[in-house]
């Protein structure tokens, strides 16, 4: 922004050349510095997020790489042994009442409880928007049952739904990963059918759909790309909703379960443990928060650029 | 207005039948509760006799025409670790959440809603960025992390609080702490969208050329304005309580039913957990459409609207 505004008093401070000096490119030059947008500025906050979202991801990535030792690795000899800056025998992070080190357990941790996540979210996403589309399409029936179905589960805290099912249908990875792709798809569904029938009343459809395109030509190639920003911005607000939910149930003992390990399964198994070792709960606790509030912050930001309905 | 709160009743129970399809239909598709509940040992006969018995041997329709019924009298069948009926079990829990839930709603009321004010009149200074920044940090602190962090702090180390338990009004207020600033930061952001989008109207500045006192500007004008989305996200977050009431009274053994339900779905105690679902699916609808209903009361442009149709 200021380096638009700092161009434009500049040009309008120069002594304004003489006709024949002026090239055609130069007033072409000098008009777009008025037109064209602001160039990105990007927020530190913003950046600090991308790069703690980054590290993780490859730390998740690596975690075979980096850990010193294997996730489920056993030394009974130092068991409970805290940081190493904090005086302890061994691990960076310390260990935990197996004496497996918390490092590289918070390394495959953060691998599983990344990997839900973007799979639930994922899931989610389709889903959302596949019965959003139908809705817009089909109107009618489908439509009254898909917004019963969104009514429904908005109306319902999901932590609540997500037990139910794991209750009755027992837990199995990928039954929890289906359960986390049930979470937030009544909102891609309901932003999907809103703008897609928006969309449905603009120019570009009707003239596409005049040259012959088929429904499903329609909706994936021209209205998916035009709504694609608001999806990307709820992708991001999502993701963070399905770590904590997962990390939530692993905590409660009703999600990931061992030998694999997640975040919140991490912290569930410190919690016994707060009086004498504290490290092996706090360690998975703060990367939760970093995560989240990560990806919090990247969402917020993407939202004040991307969503039209915003401006 | 009667035709309004009709169809938002009708609305209602409909939601509520979907929500019982909803638990029988799981119920039904996480196999025979005979096969789960009886030992391999047990004799086919004596599952034979039990399955007659509690008629799941009779076709589906029956079934769920039946299992309507015994919901619609209050049968919500047996606790299986508590040999009582499950409605009992877990009727004996409610005082304990709602106390818990209503003070932390109180709290992130009492939190959010002056939080969101400073931000919105303060728009762009440091205090907006403050609670801003306060707001989502409390969205995004997983709250049984907080509930440890406090317990680490309080218990552990100052040694002020007591960790878990419900006995004293001591007890109640790290739980209290844990589940009711996450709310306040999500009441906190829509309070101060809410109230930037009133402050930019007309008789807004009118009120201030008039010469009103800040608070009389607050309470006459801005704040009965700016109510009806906050109370819709109010009536949201009600939700959110009861969700995240789920994980704090597991890390601070609160009595309630978060914990008998974790309880219950770890014993698959599957009478007990359908009956939380339905008490908790209930209220929530209930209060849905309490505020549906207060928005007539607000906004009287709401209610003339409705009058007309």
């Amino acid at each position: 922004m200021n380096k638009a505004i700092d161009a434009a008093s500049a040009a309008s401070m120069n002594v304004a050349p003489s006709a024949d000096e002026r090239s055609p490119f130069a007033q072409h030059d000098d008009a777009d510095n008025f037109r064209c947008k602001p160039p990105v500025r990007y927020p530190l906050l913003v950046v600090i997020s991308a790069l703690v979202l980054a590290t993780l991801f490859l730390c998740g990535l690596f975690a075979e790489q980096l850990a010193p030792t294997g996730y489920a690795t056993q030394d009974l000899a130092s068991r409970l042994s805290p940081p190493v800056w904090l005086g302890g025998k061994s691990g960076l992070l310390g260990t935990d009442f197996l004496g497996r080190d918390i490092f590289s357990r918070l390394l495959y941790a953060v691998r599983i409880s990344l990997l839900v996540a973007f799979a639930g979210t994922l899931i989610s996403c389709t889903m959302g928007t596949i019965l959003g589309f139908l809705a817009a399409h089909r109107k009618g029936w489908t439509d009254e049952m898909v917004m019963m179905l969104v009514d429904f589960q908005a109306s319902m805290p999901f932590v609540l739904i997500a037990l139910a099912i794991l209750a009755f249908l027992g837990n199995s990875l990928g039954l929890f990963v289906a359960v986390m792709g049930l979470n937030g798809w009544e909102r891609f569904a309901r932003f999907t059918r809103g703008l897609a029938r928006s969309a449905s009343a603009r120019g570009y459809v009707a003239a596409v759909r005049a040259m012959g395109a088929s429904p499903l030509r329609i909706y994936l190639r021209h209205i998916l790309p035009n709504i694609a920003g608001v999806l990307i911005v709820q992708f991001t607000l999502n993701f963070p909703s399905t770590v904590l939910l997962e990390s939530s149930l692993s905590f409660l003992g009703l999600g990931i379960q061992p030998p694999l390990t997640s975040l919140g399964a991490m912290l569930g198994e410190g919690r016994n443990y707060l009086i004498n070792a504290w490290w092996i709960s706090v360690a998975p606790g703060t990367v939760i928060f970093c995560v989240t509030l990560s990806a919090c912050i990247l969402g917020d930001w993407l939202r004040d650029r991307l969503d039209p309905t915003l401006r | 207005m009667l035709a309004f709160i009709l169809r938002k009743t009708l609305r209602a129970l409909l939601t509520m039948f979907l929500v019982v399809t909803f638990t029988f239909l799981i119920l039904r598709i996480s196999g025979d509760p005979t096969e789960v509940m009886f030992p391999d040992d047990v004799p086919q006969e004596v599952k034979d006799a039990y399955r007659t018995a509690w008629g799941l041997d009779r076709p589906l329709p029956e079934q769920f025409a039946k299992y309507l019924i015994s919901v619609g009298h209050g049968d919500l069948g047996y606790s299986f670790r508590d040999s009582r009926p499950a409605l009992d079990v877990v009727t004996e829990r409610i005082p304990a959440t709602l106390r818990l839930g209503l003070c932390s709603f109180a709290l992130s009321i009492c939190l959010g809603i002056p939080l969101g004010l400073c931000a919105a009149f303060r728009r762009n200074t440091f205090l907006d960025r403050l609670a801003t920044s306060v707001s989502v940090m409390g969205y995004s602190m997983p709250n049984f992390f907080l509930g440890i962090l406090l317990i680490l702090l309080f218990s552990l180390k100052l040694r002020l609080l007591p960790s878990s338990g419900s006995a004293t009004p001591e007890h109640l207020i790290m739980p209290v702490i844990t589940l009711g600033t996450a709310t306040a930061g999500i009441v906190a952001r829509f309070t101060r969208t809410a109230v930037l989008d009133v402050l930019g109207q007309p008789f807004v500045m009118a009120a201030k050329a008039k010469g009103l006192s800040v608070s009389r500007l607050i309470f006459g004008h801005v704040l009965p304005n700016a109510a009806i989305p906050v109370i819709t996200i109010l009536g949201l977050q009600l939700g959110s309580v009861i969700g995240g009431a789920l994980v704090t009274e597991t890390v601070f053994a609160w009595p309630g039913i978060g914990r008998l339900l974790v309880q219950s779905v770890n014993y698959r105690d599957l009478a007990v957990v359908q009956t939380i679902v339905l008490i908790i699916a209930a209220s929530m609808i209930i209060c849905n459409l309490l505020v549906d209903m207060a928005y007539g009361w607000l906004d009287p442009r709401i209610r003339s609207e409705r009058a007309g149709n």
